[in-house]
């Protein structure tokens, strides 16, 4: 397939057909470890790399840059089969402010893997925000695994959702890490549907060096079918005035398992943390409430998982 | 008068303690009812045991609905049947917006007729349709959501527990205006309440204590004994025989 045909094929699927007409709305497009499509706006800056086995891609959003429109990146592969293998560094530098869409596509996937090793560093008073999206298809046969080292420095914002809500999981292996200096900002979301014999790891950490950087950690997991998942959290505080709360919400169905491990760790007098995690079956009352309304147990159930991914 | 829901023999114990007493009772249809009595007097367990909740199914007795025997059905099939149950305090839902639970119920799925029913509880579409049923709702405007849900789903018995539990008296005042129209359309409503406010509202009241109805009557009866013997009950819900004379 031609990039044409693919970036075509990409946009389809990822519903995205719309902003290749809107010049103020730029994207990259990358299929297995070729660039098939990109528009860029000043003060954005994409180095990319192609090579046989991976491709890496640097980014730059340079000083006191603030792009209004989110940035879409589609990361995908058409065929059945193969690795897809990036290598990202991000540089969103002081004053900067920018949001980027990345769109995961694997719609076809018997063997995939999607292994994305990541850098990213927001720099004072900057505004990052990251929403990734997977569309798999219904086979679960892609193994994805984003890692990333995060920094951020002083008053930095940094908010990043990962959503696998449509088709299977496959196996999920997130693995972040950050540092928060002073004042500094940091959210995280994860929101997965695992089905079938889906494998679900989280493992987010955050470090909160800096004098009142605040931290959330947020997990929604459902497991239904065999699914097994694992979310481990950890936040640890350092400085004065550091605050931080983790949150994990999973709910199993059928043979679904799920463990969570929120990890809290404070060694500054004036840092405070908290964390709750809720798991289980979905609860009965809310189960009975919309069977109350004529709604089978199987569409309740369906119902409340997906207001909880949403 | 033409039964809607009749209940036969019913008798449920939770623990091995007895809760229930050989219940009998029929609701008549296009009529506002209310069970009424003290705390603890088994109201709720009794519109719970109807609904068929869990943990209240394992019971002596007979449920018949239109006629036909419900004991056995589970929760979703009486609703299908046109029973609903509108809980004192409603759940709450992360993430589930207000249109797509009052969609869950509606007949009519469509945005305008779902907007309608927001309205009729004094919710503003435009405010309150893509917020989501969570704890960001304070207790009325979650009661709202619950009766516009109930609204939507048009059934033909609605069973409301301790319906003003709860809430101002702006959203009380709204309840009430709703439990009027639906009686002006001839639905039935069955009110599971010890207020008197509430009490007021129906037509017929079934005095209800330590898990036996006394005696049913005119509401207008019942509320002089209610409000002389039962604010404050008197006697734990023991009744006292000399003391129940209505009718």
């Amino acid at each position: 397939m031609d990039k044409t045909k693919l970036t075509k094929e990409l946009s389809r699927i990822t519903e995205t057909d719309d902003i290749f007409k809107q010049s103020d709305i730029a994207h990259i497009f990358i299929h297995h470890h070729k660039v098939v499509q990109s528009h860029l706006l000043p003060g954005l800056k994409v180095d990319v790399k192609e090579f046989d086995d991976h491709i890496e891609v640097n980014t730059v959003v340079e000083k006191d840059t603030r792009i209004e429109k989110p940035v879409h990146m589609c990361f995908g592969m058409i065929p059945e089969n193969g690795i897809q293998k990036m290598v990202i560094n991000i540089d969103i530098r002081e004053n900067a402010s920018v949001s980027f869409l990345a769109h995961c596509a694997f719609p076809n996937a018997v063997d995939i893997q999607h292994i994305m090793d990541g850098t990213i560093k927001v720099g004072k008073n900057a505004s990052y925000r990251y929403l990734e999206k997977h569309v798999h298809g219904s086979y679960g046969g892609v193994k994805v695994y984003p890692h990333a080292t995060i920094h951020l420095l002083e008053k930095a914002h940094f908010y990043s959702e990962f959503e696998l809500i449509k088709g299977r999981a496959g196996l999920i292996d997130i693995n972040y890490e950050a540092t928060c200096d002073k004042e500094s900002v940091l959210e995280m979301v994860a929101r997965i549907s695992g089905k079938g014999d889906d494998l679900i790891n989280i493992k987010e950490i955050a470090h909160l060096v800096g004098e009142k950087a605040r931290g959330f950690l947020s997990s929604r997991v459902a497991a239904t079918g065999n699914t097994k998942a694992e979310v481990y959290s950890k936040l640890t505080a350092s400085a004065a005035y550091a605050r931080g709360h983790v949150d994990c919400t999973e709910i199993i169905k059928d043979n679904g398992v799920v463990s969570a491990i929120p990890v809290v760790e404070v060694n500054h007098p004036k840092a405070h943390i908290t964390h709750e995690a809720a798991l289980g079956s979905v609860d009965s009352k809310q189960l009975q409430t919309l069977m109350a309304r004529g709604l089978s147990e199987e569409k309740s159930t369906d119902l409340i998982i997906q207001g909880l991914l949403s | 008068m033409k039964n809607l829901l009749e209940v036969k023999n019913l008798s449920l114990s939770l623990n091995g303690k007895p809760i229930l007493k050989n219940i009998n009772m029929e609701i008549w249809e296009g009529y506002v009812h209310a069970i009424v009595g003290p705390n603890g007097a088994g109201k709720s367990t009794l519109a719970s045991t109807i609904m068929g909740l869990e943990g209240y199914r394992n019971f002596k007795g007979s449920i018949h609905f239109k006629g036909e025997n419900i004991s056995k059905l589970s929760i979703d099939e009486r609703a299908r049947m046109g029973i609903t149950f509108g809980w004192q305090e409603p759940a709450r839902y992360e993430g589930l917006l207000i249109k797509d639970f009052l969609k869950a119920a509606a007949k009519d799925k469509n945005d305008d007729f779902i907007f309608e029913q927001l309205d009729r509880v004094g919710l503003d579409p435009d405010d309150y349709a893509n917020r989501a049923v969570d704890k960001t709702l304070s207790g009325g405007e979650r009661k709202k959501v619950e009766l516009a849900s109930i609204l939507a789903m048009d059934p033909d018995l609605v069973l409301l527990d301790e319906p003003d539990s709860g809430i101002d008296v702006e959203t009380l005042d709204k309840m009430f205006e709703v439990i009027k129209e639906q009686k002006s359309k001839r639905r039935t409503i069955l009110l599971i309440t010890h207020s008197l406010a509430v009490l007021k509202q129906a037509d017929h009241a079934f005095m209800f204590c330590n898990g036996e109805i006394l005696r049913k009557a005119e509401t207008k009866k019942v509320i002089p004994y209610f409000k002389n013997n039962c604010i404050p009950c008197k006697h734990k819900n023991i009744p006292d025989e000399e003391g129940v004379k209505l009718g």
